[in-house]
């Protein structure tokens, strides 16, 4: 048996997001329902969120994200032989987002599949891409996250409606020139705590045991970013910036306080953007590097972390 | 370990938390009342204090620790012995 050759690494590209018109605010979620800005911002740090149109779907948030990334990757379409989706909120399982996305992309007939790590979702995508540029099983991967989760929420229910929001992030990985630009992957999952974060079926709505999940992540997930920086062999306090899954504020901060990654470094994208599960790792990303907070070639920690439970964590290089 | 001992421990985790000053941190004061803490804080004190005691407070008695002197009764009754 022949394999292919492969490349000793894998390096991120562009990075793209997307979020949808529409802001709602904490005072606008006051009006509904009994809660109040200064409690949102207190519990879960956000002061406003993005929620899709009616008809605005997962696919086409993540053709927005996407074709962005792949602008700014500086290569065509034909390139693209791989999309990987990461989403656990699409409107139905068949068919998948990403062959619809591929396509409306203008990308033909690459290896197209959705991946469901819920909010660790990015990062098991972005292993997953990395290990096909590595292995030669595809040249240039589009990774996408696209989340539709206020159509999963129920709006009733102000433990969770606060929380959640809309949006897609994307990221064109390609083959590294000399080091590599992918750290490996550190990922597992908790499944005894599945049912901590459930959609229970199809006629359900999100639910989560806050305090239950509040625990988890703030006690046993830091060690797996810390296991991702010690097998890329980066030093923590060498990296640019820490962007940890926007579950929470209070979560990001607990967790960066516990890796000892000052304030300034931390991704806060959820102020302004919700928790979009497995877009707000790339969305952040890609605000960051539009703002210029992002130094070229310099290292940051991603680490995805929820429902499943699930976990992933890898430092990647800046393009 | 002495209530005087889990007490003053207690406090430097709360001012540590939630930025309440340890002094303040007094047997009867209600968490949520009193010290202004909320249902997460409490969660991140229970760690807290599970790291510093070696007491674990499962979410389940957690809800039921509403004043200082609750989470001391629980430290002092789960250490016992030890």
């Amino acid at each position: 048996m022949r394999v292919p050759e492969g490349v000793p690494g894998a390096r991120v590209l562009a990075f793209g997001g997307y979020q949808p018109d529409r802001v709602v605010t904490n005072d606008d979620l006051a009006a509904a329902l009994d809660t109040s800005d200064e409690w949102i911002r207190a519990r879960v740090g956000i002061t406003s969120r993005r929620i899709a149109g009616p008809s605005e779907t997962v696919e086409d948030m993540a053709v927005q994200a996407g074709g962005k990334a792949l602008a700014g990757s500086g290569l065509s379409p034909a390139d693209i032989d791989l999309v990987i989706v990461a989403t656990c909120s699409t409107e139905a399982p068949i068919p998948n987002a990403a062959a619809v996305v591929a396509h409306r992309l203008g990308i033909v007939a690459p290896g197209a599949y959705d991946l469901n790590a819920a909010c660790a979702g990015f990062c098991y995508a972005m292993a997953t891409a990395s290990a096909a540029v590595r292995d030669g099983s595809a040249r240039h991967v589009l990774v996408i996250g696209s989340e539709k989760m206020s159509a999963w929420v129920d709006w009733t229910d102000r433990s969770t409606c606060i929380i959640f929001a809309d949006g897609a992030g994307a990221a064109v990985i390609g083959p590294a020139l000399d080091t590599p630009g992918i750290g490996p992957v550190v990922w597992g999952s908790a499944g005894g705590l599945a049912e901590r974060i459930m959609i229970a079926d199809r006629d359900s709505y999100l639910r989560q045991d806050g305090q239950a999940v509040f625990r988890w992540a703030t006690t046993e997930v830091h060690p797996i970013a810390a296991a991702a920086c010690e097998q890329a062999g980066v030093k923590i306090e060498d990296l640019t910036a820490f962007v940890p899954h926007q579950a929470n504020l209070r979560i990001v901060e607990a967790i960066a306080r516990k890796l000892g990654i000052p304030r300034e470094r931390v991704a806060d994208d959820i102020m302004h953007a919700g928790n979009t599960s497995s877009a707000s790792i790339p969305l952040a990303l890609a605000r960051m590097a539009e703002r210029g907070e992002l130094e070229s070639g310099s290292p940051v920690l991603l680490l995805g972390f929820g429902a499943g439970l699930c976990y992933a964590a890898q430092v990647i290089t800046v393009p | 370990m002495t209530e005087q001992e889990i007490l003053a421990g207690l406090g430097e985790i709360v001012e540590e938390i939630a930025g309440v000053p340890a002094v303040e941190v007094s047997p009867a004061k209600s968490f949520v009342d009193d010290l202004d803490i909320d249902s997460l804080a409490m969660v991140e004190i229970a760690v807290a204090a599970q790291d510093k005691f070696g007491v674990e407070i499962p979410d389940d008695q957690l809800k039921d620790l509403t004043t200082v002197q609750d989470v001391v009764n629980f430290v002092a009754k789960n250490t016992e012995g030890s």
